[in-house]
């Protein structure tokens, strides 16, 4: 009996997930067509070569590796609610982290999701990988990114994974296991950033990203728009879910934002004054995004509509009466996420290639392939996210239980 | 009316039929390798890294390739995997006292290196510079699209860019893969067939020398240079990139070949040669000339050197 | 430009084409430069293809033999497409200057040696030294051949006509195409962009 435990207790999550009101359908079903329209995009990508993208040798990254910078920032700033939960023990926000860190690990899959609609040959992504392949460690940032962005995963789906199993066999969860990966993951969350930022730190050739402030301003961009990404998911889950989650974590989250928009603008302001006053030829993709150059403007009511979006949410996060009143609330946390998704998307790495490293400038604009890809994957990840969700919610609020004989397990949890 | 023409193909919008079409055919290229299991098609797909292959294997691979290329271009290819000659160190020496921009360089490097005629790929980029204004730091002012009537123009010069070759070349580094690297002769060379196409590499080079396959490569049949080297320029993929290797298939060879490049220049404007042969053309300039090399302060030690010889 | 100079110019591209597709028949014809060759001199290994020779004109001793030599500066009334062109230091040059006036099909160093047409640049570098040097270390100048085998030198007259040595302008091929003119096409084989320039060897 016992062996067929597991096929039982996954048919059940089954048909938890496959089971809901026409709301769920129609959201499940609006997110499968984008998908699909993602899916048909990158087929023509795939069939005709990334000459469907509008990247070309001038400016060989474009939207796809902009989504992924600004999701690794997304899947790090789970770390902002493991710190007070864990760390400081402050109750409201230890009840909602677990949907924190499967942010996280959904971040992280459509980072890798991102990367594969990248690559010219995704075949032969095994290349990069130790032993099968010839990862290219410790020389190569992309090596690094593949580890921590990996290990990161692992630890994020494990730890919301472990503690659900558990409690849907209704069992504590031991936090002798727990605890020190919580503890590893607020080192490695920072980790996945800096590393992220180093791959574009590194490259002495491209003078707008070989700037020492830039994995910095990565963490501090990244703990203003994860968070702000989960207070919108938290209200919709408590409202859908009818789950209890304290407005005092919501608020302790949206201080948290302001101070490190803060940190983020300071720093904005500091790179933007070396550039400025300094006045080096270096100065030219600074220009290019904030002013324009030599005739070309693309990026800039980009870039001062994300500046004025952030200096805003920063104000509105800052006062405690609008912090805590839902709909400016609400308002500074869209306005976050999409200041820090141009600054740190497009807004960071086009003035990479712009100018070109010899001189020339090519305005990226991305083609209907790449946005339709895009979004696809944002579908994707969305309908990952509500698939955990909707199976696990349930568990968490005692409403999904697992069968399992009794004997072996728990006495090895406790032995654990 | 021709260029109408072009214009009318180029800027010609994707109806969404087309989009579902391309698609089709994008489903049915995964689903083939699938359907009928080609031995080549996973052989290709389990092909080693090219340093990582004994003689045998690559012997296997060499063969395979050859069948490939025969099938795809009708042509029967030879491709050399000579190794780098003990002693040697490849160094470019171009005299910007003499180049008229004319790009003989650009369209001869194409002709031998099988580049991609559809969608276009030039190894070699042409500068131009107004004489008196800003250049080697601030290349802003280049001009790359200039087409007068005749060169060289009066009050400006010319500056041909391609891949310096450089001792410390921060595309290796970068390479996640290690499908690029330096091989003994200096040459930095890529394995079109271990190459993930990330394009790491080209964000890293200072130098704007990579080029990457946006599509799949096309070359008139006729046009096929069929005497390659598997480093340098056997036919490239969809999907990977690729950059100048001094002509590799001709300059590794005892005698070797001066590059394409260096044949073709009207004015004699390109100098090749072994920097650790202290007889060598390159050492006489590097000794007696004014020289210097692109962005010397990133420190990637570029084994391409600008001279004036007046 | 007038009229004749244009022809010149034309004239001048002619014996250019020549040069450059590296008209090299009859191999014995080459030249190695073994004179060159001093004790201290590391001079690499290299022939030197036949001078571009106006066909009809040369021998010049067809006609020369049996004309007395006029030494005097004058307007020639025939070779007007050289006399009316040139442009090598004109004010300071004259034919037999350079011309030896007693045995026409030689040249004439200032020394008073004679050398023939074909190690002209023994005459060019008696004026352009430093390029001479250059060109015999292989830095001025095309060479052909292999980096560490025998190399094929040119004379200087191949690239530069002795009687308006300055190089003619030619036309550039074109540039390369903008990125945003670079898109996806499906194009059948004959559709193919052909590539501007043919083997290179």
């Amino acid at each position: 009996m016992s062996i067929f435990n597991p096929f039982i207790n996954f048919f059940r999550v089954l048909r938890q997930v496959v089971k809901g009101n026409k709301w769920y359908y129609a959201w499940v079903g609006f997110l499968s067509f984008f998908i699909l329209l993602g899916l048909v995009a990158y087929f023509r990508q795939l069939n005709h070569g990334l000459i469907e993208t509008a990247m070309r040798d001038q400016v060989s990254w474009g939207l796809y590796i902009a989504n992924f910078t600004f999701l690794v920032g997304v899947a790090a700033a789970a770390v902002y609610l493991v710190v007070p939960a864990y760390v400081y023990n402050f109750k409201p926000i230890k009840e909602v982290v677990l949907f924190g860190e499967l942010l996280a690990a959904t971040a992280i899959i459509m980072c890798v999701m991102f990367i594969l609609v990248d690559l010219g040959r995704p075949e032969r992504v095994w290349h990069i990988l130790p032993i099968i392949g010839k990862m290219h460690f410790p020389a190569s940032l992309l090596a690094w990114d593949v580890i921590v962005l990996n290990g990161y995963l692992a630890i994020n789906l494990f730890i919301p994974f472990y503690a659900l199993y558990k409690l849907a066999h209704g069992r504590e969860y031991n936090m002798q296991i727990i605890k020190p990966l919580i503890i590893i993951s607020i080192p490695w969350a920072i980790s996945i950033h800096t590393v992220t930022a180093f791959l574009y730190n590194g490259l002495p050739s491209r003078p707008f990203w070989n700037a020492a402030v830039l994995a910095p301003r990565f963490i501090a961009s990244a703990l203003c728009s994860g968070p702000a990404l989960m207070l919108i998911i938290f209200q919709i889950v408590r409202k859908i879910y009818k789950l209890d989650i304290d407005n005092k974590a919501i608020f302790k989250i949206a201080e948290l934002i302001a101070y490190a928009m803060g940190f983020n603008l300071f720093l904005f302001g500091a790179e933007f004054f070396k550039e400025f006053y300094s006045n080096s030829i270096h100065l030219a993709p600074m220009k290019y995004l904030y002013f324009g150059l030599h005739g070309h403007y693309n990026l800039v009511p980009w870039m001062w509509a994300s500046l004025l979006f952030n200096l805003t949410a920063f104000v509105l996060f800052l006062l405690p009466k609008t912090r805590e009143h839902f709909f400016s609330l609400n308002l500074a946390c869209v306005l976050v996420i999409a200041g820090v998704y141009i600054e740190k998307g497009m807004g960071l790495v086009i003035p990479g290639f712009v100018p070109g490293t010899l001189g020339e400038i090519y305005e990226y604009t991305p083609t209907m392939v790449e946005k339709y890809i895009t979004i696809g994957i944002w579908a994707a990840g969305a309908l990952i996210y509500t698939i955990f969700l909707k199976f696990m919610i349930p568990i968490y609020k005692g409403e999904l239980r697992f069968k399992s004989s009794q004997s072996k397990n728990s006495s090895l949890a406790s032995n654990l | 009316m021709k260029n109408n023409e072009k214009k009318r193909i180029l800027t010609k919008p994707i109806s969404r039929r087309e989009l579902l079409k391309g698609s089709a055919f994008g489903l049915a290229s995964l689903a083939i390798p699938i359907g009928k299991v080609d031995a080549s098609f996973w052989e290709a797909f389990f092909q080693k890294h090219f340093r990582e292959m004994n003689r045998d294997e690559v012997k296997a691979v060499i063969a395979r390739l050859e069948k490939e290329y025969y099938k795809k271009y009708n042509k029967n290819f030879n491709i050399k995997t000579t190794e780098a000659i003990p002693g040697t160190l490849f160094g470019y020496g171009l005299d910007l006292s003499r180049c008229i921009g004319c790009r003989r360089c650009v369209y001869a490097c194409v002709r031998e290196n099988n580049q991609s005629r559809d969608p276009q790929i030039h190894w070699i980029t042409v500068l131009r510079f107004k004489k008196g204004e800003k250049w080697v730091n601030d290349l802003e002012r280049a001009e790359k699209y200039y087409y007068p009537e005749e060169v060289p123009e009066e009050g400006y010069f010319y500056m041909p860019v391609q891949c310096q070759q450089c001792e410390n070349p921060p595309c290796v580094k970068v390479c996640p893969t290690q499908a690029t690297w330096k091989e003994p002769d200096g040459i930095v060379v890529v394995d079109y067939n271990w190459c993930i196409g990330c394009r790491y590499c080209m964000a890293a080079c200072p130098y704007g020398a990579r080029r990457f396959n946006w599509a799949e490569p096309r070359i008139a049949r006729e046009e096929l240079n069929t005497n390659v080297h598997y480093l340098g320029n056997r036919p490239r993929y969809k999907g990977v990139v690729e950059k100048c290797t001094f002509c590799i298939q001709r300059t590794r060879g005892n005698p070797g070949r001066y590059p394409a490049c260096v044949e073709i220049c009207p004015v004699g404007a390109r100098k090749f040669g072994n920097l650790l042969d202290p007889k060598s053309e390159i050492r006489y300039i590097i000794e007696n000339k004014r020289v210097f090399r692109l962005k010397e302060d990133l420190n990637t030690q570029p084994k391409f050197f600008y001279f004036f010889a007046t | 430009m007038d009229k004749k100079r244009y022809v010149y110019a034309i004239l001048f591209a002619f014996l250019f084409i020549i040069a450059i597709s590296g008209n090299t028949s009859g191999e014995e014809k080459e030249q190695t430069r073994a004179s060159l060759k001093k004790p201290g001199h590391n001079l690499p290994e290299f022939v030197v293809p036949p001078p571009p020779l106006s066909e009809g004109i040369f021998p010049c001793s067809q006609c020369h033999a049996d004309m007395e030599p006029n030494p005097t500066r004058r307007e020639l009334t025939f070779h007007t497409e050289i006399s009316k062109g040139f442009n090598h230091a004109k004010e300071q040059r004259w034919c037999l200057d350079c011309h030896n006036p007693d045995d026409r099909d030689k040249l004439r160093l200032a020394s008073g040696k004679l050398i023939s047409f074909e190690e002209s640049e023994y005459l060019c570098g008696q004026c352009h030294g430093t390029i001479f040097r250059d060109w015999k270390y292989g830095i001025h100048g095309k060479r052909t051949g292999y980096w560490n085998g025998k190399k094929v030198y040119r004379l200087c007259v191949h690239c530069h006509y002795p009687h308006w040595p300055k190089f003619q302008p030619i036309k550039p091929l074109p540039p390369p195409e903008k990125p945003s003119n670079i898109k996806y096409r499906k194009l059948s084989d004959d559709e193919i962009p052909r590539n501007p320039i043919g083997d290179i060897q």
